[in-house]
């Protein structure tokens, strides 16, 4: 188990390096750069300040001497400057994290209470009208596209209620903080649910047709206890991986949903860092995302071996 | 056509219930003013921008040496009045424009303002200054100026190689803020110090934008708001919706399109909302250093083939406005009227007719219907460039070209256009200053960086020299229209059509005016008041 540890760390550091250099390259395979962008809103070039700006900012210099510029200062802590606005790259990122966090929280809280009761009720009722009714709500939450939805629930709020779930970037209760995220997170979440609800509805009717099912239907044991108890807590483990894979691909939905409610958080923020060829925010940024997305696989990687006795990793 | 006029009254009733609310009650002092904005400006600096989502927010933070009239819809030279200058005059044969400057301002910072300050800005937006901008897109304003001259702290003059009336017009724009000199122009562009009625206070790039009232301001009583808070909202759905849900008190300036209007207007039925032209002029840039645009003929059918009013009836329903280079009468002041627009190719009322004519200048070039000319429309991926280029594409087909669109990503456009790696692009100008000098100099001028299809003609280059000095301003016009119309004529940067858009805000939000021919001149918000 040590050894499968250090080979996993050893991994995890090569990946690191694979997916900086990835990320670096890509960025200046691009066409145009910051300073492309620049004289675009000012509308016109002039080669010579041109220059001089791309000097100003370092972007002259062989891309080599800019990687290690980049990748040094990173393992330091330093994660230099945004381009655009002149202000300390993690000053600009480090209070974004915690909107986007909170966001992606809620969003995968709200995808399982609500996608993993309904795959089971949608199972258990196999062929029902609830079942059909639970179907297409699953259907229509993958079909729907996350940004499409956040309009259609503010049209709709305005339109009824003539208000505007606009973020508070300082709730003053907790109401008023639970109802900045839970409409968005509710709008990207919706997604989520539906493919945990077909998950767990396909999951659960394979395990309601095992042997062990129809064995604890005959000891007499409750409608509730063989769904719940044992059907359920067999069936879970491909929706959890679900979840977790989801959580991955959450980021794309928030991006969306972040534009569309207005959430100053993280990935929107990515998204106008990109536009602006903003390098330091970017970098920094995916390699931020990355460390967490591959420090989160080998954790749940670790917490595998040790929860399922079935699986036992060696050497 | 029903549409049309329920939307032209809606206009109407607008600007009346404008002007009427307006009028009442007495202003009164505080509150925040709530105003969303379309995008995320680079930067805070006015001197370095071209755009205004940059002056719209940072155009209160300072002053000129003059401006505007900020409640006069229209911007003339005779509604021009001080600002930090306390009075002006022409000496020197017209050479030198001279300043006496307003005593006793203080700068946000409360270090005292100074005919030094005056210097520098100039200095450095004539790259004669020792510190730099990273960039300076009006530089070509003031090539007229020799150098600027200071009179102990309260006079400056500006001496000029010859006269050039419209400087003052220039210097009245909000694009020509003076800046301090003890603020390195990095720190403007972070945290910007004005004289303005607002003071800077907080810029979070796609988040927002603070300022709050300034105390000590020169001008007593004003402004009436406790600050602005612009939210930076850049989907326009979002935006809209939270306007007319009250969660702002004005939709960003000029923002509202016309489609859209009907939604405010019907959603919100009590906000105020006017439209206006906002001196954006819809326009055809042609590779004319290249084939097939190399030849004058096929120039010349392209022009001919334009339904000018088709795109502003598809786009605007029907608001829009026709005309050259300069804005058409009546909110333009320099366009040429009705009657001798129609006399250039082109601009003929019988469509068909000019198809004609264009189908028969394509066939002496060697194109006809079983040979079409295939080309690249080049435009930016945003709508209002990508929009016209779908319709001028579908237009072309009428006289044998076969147009396929060429999206291009702003970071790659002016690039593109600059080495000449296109056929005809689509462009929106947008003319800061509704003024001959500004837009024949910026946009036509030989050498000008912003003159992107590289026409050059000496000719009219030397008839840009002689207008620009004329003092008569009706002598000046008839030059002008006289440029404008050999400029269209010869197929220098065919203009489609002249865009306007509309502007809302709630019913207590008073002394709002929107300026009829320019969209950067009047956001100095200093007599806004809100009326709750």
């Amino acid at each position: 188990m040590f050894a499968y540890l250090v080979r996993r760390l050893f991994l995890m550091l090569v990946t690191l390096f694979g997916i900086s250099v990835v990320i670096f390259f890509l960025l200046r395979i691009v066409p145009g750069n910051i300073v492309d962008i620049l004289f675009a809103a000012a509308g016109y070039v002039d080669p010579a300040d041109k220059a001089n700006l791309e000097k100003e900012l370092g972007i002259d210099r062989p891309l080599v001497v800019q990687y290690w510029h980049w990748i040094s200062g990173f393992l330091r802590g330093d994660f230099g400057y945004s381009y655009v606005s002149e202000k300390p790259a993690l000053q600009e990122i480090l209070p974004r994290i915690p909107i986007t966090a909170r966001l992606a929280g809620l969003a995968l809280l709200f995808s399982a209470s609500i996608g993993i009761p309904l795959g089971v009720i949608s199972a258990v009722k196999q062929g029902t009208r609830l079942d059909y009714a639970l179907r297409v709500v699953s259907l229509s939450g993958l079909s729907l596209p996350s940004f499409w939805l956040g309009l259609l629930i503010l049209t709709a709020s305005v339109a009824m209620f003539n208000q505007m779930p606009i973020f508070n970037p300082n709730p003053a209760t907790w109401l008023e903080a639970f109802a900045t995220y839970a409409v968005p997170a509710a709008a990207v979440g919706f997604r989520s649910a539906a493919l945990t609800m077909r998950i767990t509805r396909s999951s659960m009717l394979e395990v309601l047709r095992q042997d062990y099912i129809r064995t604890a239907r005959a000891k007499g044991a409750s409608d509730a206890a063989v769904n719940y108890k044992h059907a359920l807590k067999n069936a879970i483990l491909p929706v959890i991986t679900v979840i977790g894979i989801e959580a991955a691909f959450l980021i794309g939905g928030l991006i969306v949903t972040e534009t569309v409610f207005n959430i100053p958080g993280v990935a929107r923020f990515l998204v106008e860092a990109i536009r602006w060829r903003d390098y330091p925010i970017v970098q920094n940024l995916v390699m931020l995302i990355a460390v967490v997305v591959v420090s989160a696989n080998f954790i749940v990687d670790m917490l595998y071996a040790v929860f399922d006795p079935r699986i036992r990793y060696t050497d | 056509m029903r549409s049309v006029w329920a939307l032209a009254a809606i206009a109407a009733l607008s600007v009346l219930t404008a002007s009427t609310t307006t009028l009442a009650g007495e202003p009164k002092q505080g509150g925040i003013l709530r105003m969303y904005h379309r995008d995320s400006p680079g930067n805070a600096s006015i001197h370095e921008g071209a755009t205004y989502s940059l002056n719209v927010p940072f155009m209160p933070v300072f002053n000129n040496l003059v401006i505007y009239k900020q409640d006069e819809a229209q911007n003339r030279m005779d509604n021009i009045i001080p600002e930090l200058a306390e009075s002006w005059a022409w000496v020197n044969d017209n050479k030198t424009l001279a300043f006496k400057l307003r005593q006793g301002v203080k700068w946000h910072d409360g270090k005292p303002f100074t005919a030094a300050d005056v210097k520098c800005t100039f200095d450095m937006l004539m790259g004669k200054a020792p510190q730099k901008f990273r960039q300076n897109p009006r530089k070509s304003w003031y090539e007229q100026v020799n150098d600027i001259s200071t009179n102990g702290d309260l006079e400056v003059s500006f001496n000029l190689k010859r006269p050039q009336p419209s400087l003052l017009a220039l210097l009245a724009s909000g694009y020509t803020p003076v800046y301090p000199c003890h603020v390195s122009p990095g720190d403007m562009r972070t945290h910007p110090i004005g004289t303005g009625p607002f003071k800077f206070v907080e810029f979070k790039a796609n988040e927002s934008i603070k300022l709050t009232r300034n105390p000590d301001y020169w001008r007593k009583g004003r402004p009436y708001l406790d600050g602005i808070e612009f939210t930076i909202i850049p989907n326009r759905s979002t935006a809209i919706l939270a306007f007319v849900a009250g969660k702002f008190d004005m939709a960003f300036p000029t923002e509202v399109s016309i489609p859209l209007l009907k939604d405010v207007k019907s959603q919100a039925p009590n906000a105020v909302c006017v439209v206006e032209p906002n001196n954006v002029a819809t326009n055809i840039i042609v590779n004319s250093s290249a084939p097939p645009f190399d030849n004058i003929d096929i120039r010349r059918a392209m022009a001919l083939s334009l339904d000018r009013k088709a795109f502003i009836s598809i786009m605007f329903e029907g608001q829009g406005d026709v005309g050259g280079t300069m804005l058409p009468p009546p909110n333009g002041l320099w366009g040429m009227p009705k009657e001798m627009l129609e006399t250039i190719p082109g601009y003929g009322p019988d469509i068909n007719a000019n198809r004609d004519e264009a189908r028969k200048l394509m066939q002496k070039a060697g194109y006809g219907p079983d040979k079409h000319l295939a080309v690249k429309v080049s435009t930016r991926n945003i709508p209002v460039y990508r929009d016209p280029a779908v319709i001028l594409i579908d237009q072309l087909k009428s006289i044998y070209i076969d147009g396929e669109l060429d999206v291009v990503e702003t970071a790659n456009w002016f690039p593109k256009i600059a080495r000449k790696d296109y056929m005809l692009g689509l462009n929106l100008t947008g003319n800061a200053v509704d003024d001959p000098d500004q837009s024949f100099y910026e946009n036509y001028s030989c050498g000008s960086e912003r003159n992107y299809t590289n026409y050059c003609n000496k000719e009219i280059e030397k008839l840009f020299d002689v207008q620009s000095q004329e003092t008569d301003v009706a002598k000046r016009r008839k030059m002008v229209w006289d440029i404008d119309k050999k400029l269209q004529e010869d197929v220098a940067r065919p203009i489609i059509f002249h865009a306007r858009t509309g502007s809302c805000w709630q019913p207590y939000v008073k002394g709002v005016t929107v300026m009829s021919n320019s969209s950067y001149n009047g956001y100095r918000y200093e007599d806004v008041w809100m009326d709750k």
